[in-house]
């Protein structure tokens, strides 16, 4: 089986690190090979699977040795669940430096590296927020992650999220061979909240590959910094991220997005009922104006 | 071949135009003008400071270039960080021949080149902490220098370093000035905001720091605003100055201190040289402690005279006696200069490129030997500059504004000039192409050019390039051997 690379976005805290990590651990549970790479200063796209608080990152230890050219492979890697292959790009602290170049030094790096072997089934590029700089689309760039998924939930601002992202892989798409493969739906618990994503994966021209329900089970095993796969094999979440990861080994569906506008937007959340009518007559006027 | 007539002129400008796309066309062809002495207002005929084309090969520079480069180098007792990667600082390290007094490396760092040397990491984590820490080096190893500027290079403004913190808390422990120079070479359209933002830098971080001190003056203290010191010229300037009477306090920036900057606000008169790089802070400086400032002009003896007497009628009779006397002094040894090369360079036709303020400064200097500058442009001029331009040129003469090298090489080729002043850039295009050349922004490593002594230099050197014999042996064999074969059919 040839190597897929594959990318998740989505709006931040909407739970991308997370479903990642139990999506990941589900699929080396049933017997593949696969490396997470966290894009993000944060670091905290491998401590699930590594039972660490944040592991060493590229740019970290490379401002240590002096230059990334100083680095070896498996200063970088570690090895958790699994067999997994954890490395995070690591960045600076939020006020100062480059976030974006530190995501494109350290995916340079891992690929002069040959950290992308034979033997790997899947790699999972776990991207900060919103594509805020090119650095942040460094994942979908060419020969670099073709399939996407989209992290996102009934809320309003996930949905915005998910369209802004749509049209930043179109402009990849129709250069390279970047495809949206699927909204993954973290529930938040709104109302005809599965609908509504299906709604929105359709007009983005996509599907949604699955519906994750709420389940306090994933705070219980991340407070043990493990994925519940991990955690509580038998939970009936654990079964949910094989779901996930079951459908996502056996997609096809590799689409160029049709990204929609604000106004198709707005018009589908008032159908949902998440957004009111909008009322002409109060835009700009203060509460003591309106009271009058 | 004589000189082009209007309809001439306006026609080779608009066969120029026709290689480019219709777009390009339009552009270019607001920045390129037939001169006329009666247009008063240059925005009626010619376009300037606005974006280069893609693609052209504009000869411009950047907004680090502006600052770095010109207006803050050349400040002799002040080390001058090139905050960045390497290259920026290396290949602008002494290119522009600012000489000066001093030991260098000791209590002067003018041929010096300072930078953070930014790696990945620094613009991953940003570059505040080396920074800091490069200003402790300085202090260390350099203990005499006077203050220190940090000149941004493009990715300071990229990643948003606060540089101005880290310079406030360095002046503050080294009890120093330490600038902090936004002049990131992305920002503006060429080294022209850089020279804006060099001098707003000067104004907020340098100026005010002697204000209210004490300050012995006389009535006859002036400051040189806008002379480099390219070559000497500064020097060959001041001597003209100080002959007639008047005392400088400080010169900006050629062979100059920040001492001398922040002693400016007390000079009764502030005389600008290169207007389009320092008129700022000499507006600044009237506005702020009433300093009136004046425009002149050294290249040749007859605006030497001119700018002589104009300076004096600001002053009393003695200053206004000292000018004459050194016009008097230096008139027999201008006059020998003359006599010995107008008659070689009597009718020599000349076309300029370059920037600040010569375009039009050097008009002067080529008429007293006879020769005619038949077209001109700058690189970074602003509508204010074609202004005092359209009058020193003649009418029907070229003027193009961020000329390309295609454009420029098509007019040499047609106007057919006896010789083309601008930068190392263009200088081998037009050798390679038979025509004589000199660099106008180093003075070919020759100089000085102001004053009175720059201006026998500067005729010698025009000559040498000019009659220079070997301009008639550039006729490749294969061509030459057709040429009486030629001859014979003919016969």
């Amino acid at each position: 089986m040839a190597l897929r690379q594959c990318a998740i976005y989505g709006k931040g805290g909407i739970g991308k690190s997370t479903t990642t990590q139990n999506l990941v651990a589900a699929l080396a549970e049933s017997g593949k090979k696969v490396m997470i790479v966290g894009c993000d200063p944060k670091a905290d796209s491998t401590r699930l699977i590594l039972h660490s608080k944040a592991q060493n990152s590229v740019m970290e230890l490379a401002a240590e040795a002096g230059s990334v050219e100083d680095l070896e492979l498996e200063d970088v890697l570690s090895v958790g669940y699994g067999g997994i292959k954890c490395v995070e790009s690591g960045g600076p602290e939020p006020g100062v430096g480059c976030a974006g170049r530190g995501v494109i030094t350290a995916i340079n790096f891992l690929e002069e590296e040959g950290a992308y072997d034979d033997e790997l089934d899947f790699v999972f590029y776990d991207v900060l927020g919103d594509v805020v700089c090119g650095g942040f689309a460094m994942p979908i760039r060419e020969n670099k992650a073709q399939e996407i998924y989209i992290v996102c939930s009934g809320e309003m601002m996930a949905m915005y999220a998910a369209n802004n992202i749509a049209k930043g892989i179109v402009k990849y798409a129709n250069s390279g061979s970047v495809r949206l493969a699927g909204l993954i739906c973290n529930s938040r618990q709104t109302d005809r909240e599965d609908e509504l994503i299906i709604a929105l994966a359709e007009m983005l021209g996509t599907q949604m590959i699955h519906f994750i329900p709420r389940a306090n089970s994933v705070q219980h095993a991340e407070i043990r910094r493990m994925t519940v796969i991990e955690y509580d094999p038998t939970n009936k979440q654990a079964d949910e991220y094989r779901a996930l990861a079951n459908k996502i080994v056996n997609n096809t569906k590799f689409v160029i997005p049709t990204p929609i506008t604000m106004d198709e937007l707005e018009a589908l959340l008032m159908e949902f009922g998440i957004m009111e009518v909008e009322d002409e007559s109060i835009i700009g006027k203060k509460a003591s104006e309106l009271a009058a | 071949m004589s000189a082009l007539t209007r309809e001439e002129t306006e026609a080779l400008i608009q066969e120029v135009l026709e290689v480019y796309p219709e777009k390009a066309k339009k552009d270019r062809a607001k920045h390129l003008a037939v001169n006329d002495q009666s247009i008063e207002q240059s925005k009626k005929c010619i376009t300037s400071n606005r974006k280069s084309l893609p693609g052209v090969m504009t000869i411009r520079g950047c907004a680090y270039a502006g600052s770095k480069g010109v207006v803050w180098g050349p400040i002799k007792d002040m080390i001058h960080i090139s905050h960045g990667p390497v290259g920026c600082g290396q290949y602008s390290r002494a290119g522009r021949r600012n000489y000066y007094v001093g030991t260098t490396g000791v209590n002067t760092f003018g041929t010096m080149n300072f930078t953070s040397d930014f790696q990945e990491k620094d613009i991953v984590f940003g570059g505040d902490k080396k920074l800091a820490k490069l200003i402790g080096e300085i202090e260390q190893l350099f203990p005499l220098n006077k203050g220190i500027s940090v000149q941004s290079e493009c990715p300071i403004g990229l990643i948003g370093d606060d540089i101005e913190a880290v310079s406030k808390k360095a002046a503050a422990e080294f009890n120093k000035p330490v600038v902090p120079v936004r002049c990131e070479g992305f920002r503006g359209v060429s080294q022209s905001l850089g020279h804006h933002i060099a001098n707003d830098a000067i104004r907020d971080w340098v100026l005010p720091r002697r204000e209210g001190k004490a300050f012995e003056g006389t009535p006859y203290d002036v400051a040189v605003i806008g002379d480099y010191n390219i070559g000497g010229d500064a020097w060959s300037s001041r001597i003209l100055l100080e002959e007639m009477g008047l005392r400088v306090v400080a010169q900006w920036s050629g062979d100059g201190t920040i001492a001398e900057m922040e002693k400016t606000p007390y000079v009764k008169v502030n005389l600008i040289h290169c207007y389009r790089s320092m008129n700022y802070i000499a507006r600044h400086m009237e506005e702020k402690y009433s300093i009136p400032w004046m425009e002149y002009n050294f290249f040749g003896p007859t605006k030497v005279a001119e700018s002589l007497r104009a300076i004096a009628a600001l002053f009393d009779d003695k200053i206004k006696e000292g000018a004459e006397r050194v016009i008097a002094k230096y008139q027999p040894l201008m006059q020998a200069v003359i006599d010995k090369y107008k008659p070689r360079l009597e009718g020599k036709r000349v076309m300029l490129y370059v920037g600040g303020l010569r375009p039009r400064h050097v008009i002067g200097a080529y008429e007293d030997l006879g020769m005619e500058v038949v077209g001109t442009g700058y690189e970074f001029g602003h509508n204010d500059d074609y202004d005092r331009t359209i009058k020193d040129m003649g009418n029907a003469t070229l003027i193009y504004d961020d000329v390309t090298g295609f454009e420029f090489e098509e007019f040499v080729k047609r106007v057919k000039p006896d010789l083309v002043g601008s930068g190392i850039k263009e200088k081998f295009i037009f050798q390679k192409m038979g025509v004589p050349f000199r660099q106008m922004h180093s003075w070919d490593y020759s100089g000085p050019y102001h004053g009175y002594d720059g201006f026998a230099i500067f005729a010698r050197d025009m000559d040498m390039t000019l009659n220079n014999p070997c301009w008639s042996k550039i006729t490749a064999p294969w061509l030459k051997q057709a040429e009486p074969e030629a001859a014979k059919k003919a016969a």
